[in-house]
């Protein structure tokens, strides 16, 4: 509605425009794993297209183990990932070793991908201690639990990676939930006023937990929220796995030669609950909406364009779903033989130097536990 | 050596600091050019570079996760909260995070944070800006919590929380800032932390007590002793871990002990205290333990501060009554 000012010098219209046409939503592959955007199409080999086709198959495969898994009482926290293969691998695909990942909890699959073992996965999961112990050289930090405390921390990461002279990138992620945080907004700011080789990748899945992305923010993409922290952003089709790749790769190619962060909207679904704590989905869910995401599935869309290009068979998906049920039988093995965790190991863990209140109660619990 | 006062000692040891280690970084809001509201980082800008000392933007949870962002990447940060008041905007950082970040990773990571902030009444300031605080610090399992009394104290206490491999919360009372000169050496020293010191060797009552209120309770053993009391005085200098040792070995010989906070009386530190006499040397007390302490209100506006503050006279009046008890 027009103002009845007779002077008005705000066209609230024109300025909400100006910011909100420039997010367009990048796409390579359609739903049909049709190439609609050629002068995008980066330039991977047969051999990594494979391996990137290869990890969304075998983390698809690690959802539908951990889930079953969790059902029976044999793993603890876990936050679903199928819908959300092309976002979290294909962005994990464009980086190097170097580059550091602070995951939400919903990012398992990236930091596993980037040298995390799937066993300490699994007992992180569990919440063993023995989890969080990541090995010298993986880059990664567990998985965050406070929604946005991951993007300050990013912007300290990166802005230490800045002072290293290091040729490398911090990366984080959250969903649409996400960008509703002071934090969100503070990391994105402070990357940017400090011009911090970030990369922020909004996961917008829709729903957080159960509120839509409607009910977050007056803001028609979360990829313009940049636009206030004067840092670029960009949508992409969060399920077309060449998009991602693509956007995440110009995004650290942009960090790495010192212009600073990007924030990266990713436009997916999570087909599962929110955790398996007890989310049902069919509460703020329709089947219809669930059956119009699954149709934009990336494993399909990508399966189709390898098949297309000759480079994908059934039989080559066979082994991969079956290394990835070995692999996981593996790591619960290894999961299953870490020591029992004992409160004296909790008390050992807190300081360096414990101090007088916890040397008495270590003593305490060493006592009551050797009985 | 120099006189200093307490913000001149507190510059010492940040210059001290990062000339001793290219991994401290000092930052927070118009901590460079402008050297910090206090000054407390006056002229170590120009002297270490933008890279090392830097303004940040006005954002504390931003601050606070920056550090633990830099901690991640092996730098040892040394951000300040400008007000302890704001402390609030940044809990996550300190409590959700730095505090957890070696326990959740089972020991692979630390976070070596210094959160330098002023704190503490009688100077008059607005809202939000002299709460004692330290008591929800010190629930916080897996920081430490400092306090420094003195210039010598605050210079020695600050280079031993910038080593410290832990997060340590470093507060620092604004009307002790420059009340008071005092002889510190140049160069580096360092007073361990968790460890109290006698301040004044007495014999009938014991007053534990830290921050500005070591004054007023040193004030009150002078006047008590007039009156034929022997009050001996303890500062804790750092509130969390207390110095157990020290405190009980002091009421074993007294038998009776007061703690005196200028925090409100339900919020913490004395009542630790408290707690941790009746475990340890009950047998020992001829008299209950009793706090002098602020009353639980929110902290006071200025115009009714002074009455609201615990002073020497408060301190006096309940040693005498654990003395006549």
């Amino acid at each position: 509605m027009a103002s009845k000012l007779k002077n008005a010098q705000l066209d609230a219209k024109k300025a909400l425009e100006t910011v909100e046409d420039q997010f367009q939503m990048l796409q390579i592959l359609n739903e049909q794993g049709e190439v609609v955007n050629e002068a995008a199409m980066p330039d991977l080999t047969d051999e990594q297209l494979q391996e990137l086709m290869s990890r969304m198959v075998y983390t698809r495969i690690l959802d539908q183990r951990s889930i079953s898994l969790n059902r029976q009482g044999r793993l603890g926290f876990y936050a679903p990932t199928a819908g959300q293969e092309a976002s979290q691998l294909a962005s994990q695909f464009a980086l190097e070793k170097e580059d550091f990942i602070l995951p939400g909890y919903r990012d398992v699959p990236q930091i596993v991908w980037h040298g995390l073992p799937l066993s300490q996965a699994f007992l992180w999961s569990r919440g063993h201690f023995q989890g969080g112990q990541i090995p010298e050289g993986v880059n990664v930090a567990i998985p965050q639990i406070i929604i946005g405390a991951q993007y300050v921390q990013t912007a300290g990461v990166a802005l230490g990676l800045k002072k290293r002279g290091a040729k490398a990138v911090a990366i984080t992620y959250t969903g649409d939930g996400g960008t509703s945080q002071g934090d969100f907004y503070e990391g994105i700011n402070f990357a940017g006023a400090f011009k911090a080789p970030a990369i922020f990748i909004i996961q917008n899945n829709r729903f957080a937990i159960s509120t839509p992305v409607a009910k977050q923010s007056a803001a028609k993409t979360l990829a313009q929220k940049a636009v206030a922290a004067g840092i670029p952003g960009v949508q992409v089709d969060g399920m077309d796995p060449l998009a991602v790749y693509v956007a995440t790769r110009d995004a650290r190619e942009r960090a790495i030669n010192g212009e600073g962060p990007t924030l990266i909207e990713t436009m997916t679904y999570r087909y599962g609950p929110h955790t398996m704590a007890g989310d049902d989905p069919t509460r703020y869910r329709t089947a219809d909406l669930d059956n119009e995401w699954e149709k934009k599935d990336p494993l399909v869309r990508f399966r189709k364009f390898l098949e297309n290009k000759g480079i994908w068979s059934e039989e080559k998906e066979n082994e991969v779903i079956e290394k990835a049920k070995e692999d996981i039988k593996e790591a619960i093995k290894v999961a299953d033989a870490a020591p029992k965790q004992k409160v004296t190991d909790l008390i050992s863990i807190m300081h360096e130097d414990m101090p007088f209140n916890l040397k008495e109660q270590y003593e305490i619990y060493k006592e009551k536990e050797s009985k | 050596m120099a006189q200093m006062t307490m913000i001149q000692a507190i510059t010492d040891a940040l210059r001290t600091e990062l000339r001793n280690d290219p991994n401290v970084l000092v930052f927070g809001e118009d901590v460079g050019l402008n050297g910090g509201v206090f000054r407390a980082t006056e002229g170590l800008q120009n002297e270490f570079g933008e890279d090392r000392v830097f303004d940040t933007p006005l954002a504390e949870s931003g601050i606070g996760g920056l550090a633990v962002g830099l901690s991640l990447q092996g730098f040892r940060p040394v951000p300040e909260i400008q007000f302890f008041g704001f402390v609030y905007e940044v809990m996550d950082s300190i409590s959700g995070q730095a505090a957890r970040l070696r326990y959740r990773t089972g020991g692979k990571f630390n976070a070596p944070v210094t959160f330098r902030s002023p704190f503490g009444g009688g100077v008059h300031t607005p809202d939000m800006h002299a709460d004692s605080l330290e008591g929800l610090m010190a629930q916080q399992p897996g920081v430490k919590v400092v306090i420094p009394s003195t210039p010598y104290d605050a210079k020695g206490l600050l280079i031993s929380s910038i080593r410290d491999n832990d997060p340590v919360i470093f507060l620092e009372h604004m009307k002790l800032y420059r009340s008071f000169r005092q002889e510190v050496p140049e160069g580096e020293y360092t007073i361990p932390l968790g460890q109290a010191e006698v301040k004044r060797e007495g014999t009938d009552v014991s007053i534990i007590t830290y921050g500005a209120m070591v004054h007023e309770s040193l004030k009150a053993a002078e006047e008590l002793e007039k009156e034929g009391f022997s009050a001996e005085v303890i500062d804790l200098r750092t509130v969390s871990p207390i110095d157990i040792e020290t405190i009980i070995a002091s009421v074993e010989k007294t038998g009776r002990a007061i703690v005196v906070q200028e925090a409100q009386k339900q919020a913490g530190i004395a009542a630790n205290v408290v707690a941790e006499i009746n475990d340890r040397a009950i047998l020992s007390l001829e008299a209950p333990v009793l706090r002098v302490a602020a009353p639980d209100t929110i902290f006071a506006f200025p115009q009714a501060e002074a009455v609201w503050l615990p002073n020497y006279k408060d301190v006096i009046e309940t040693a005498k009554k654990v003395l006549n008890f």
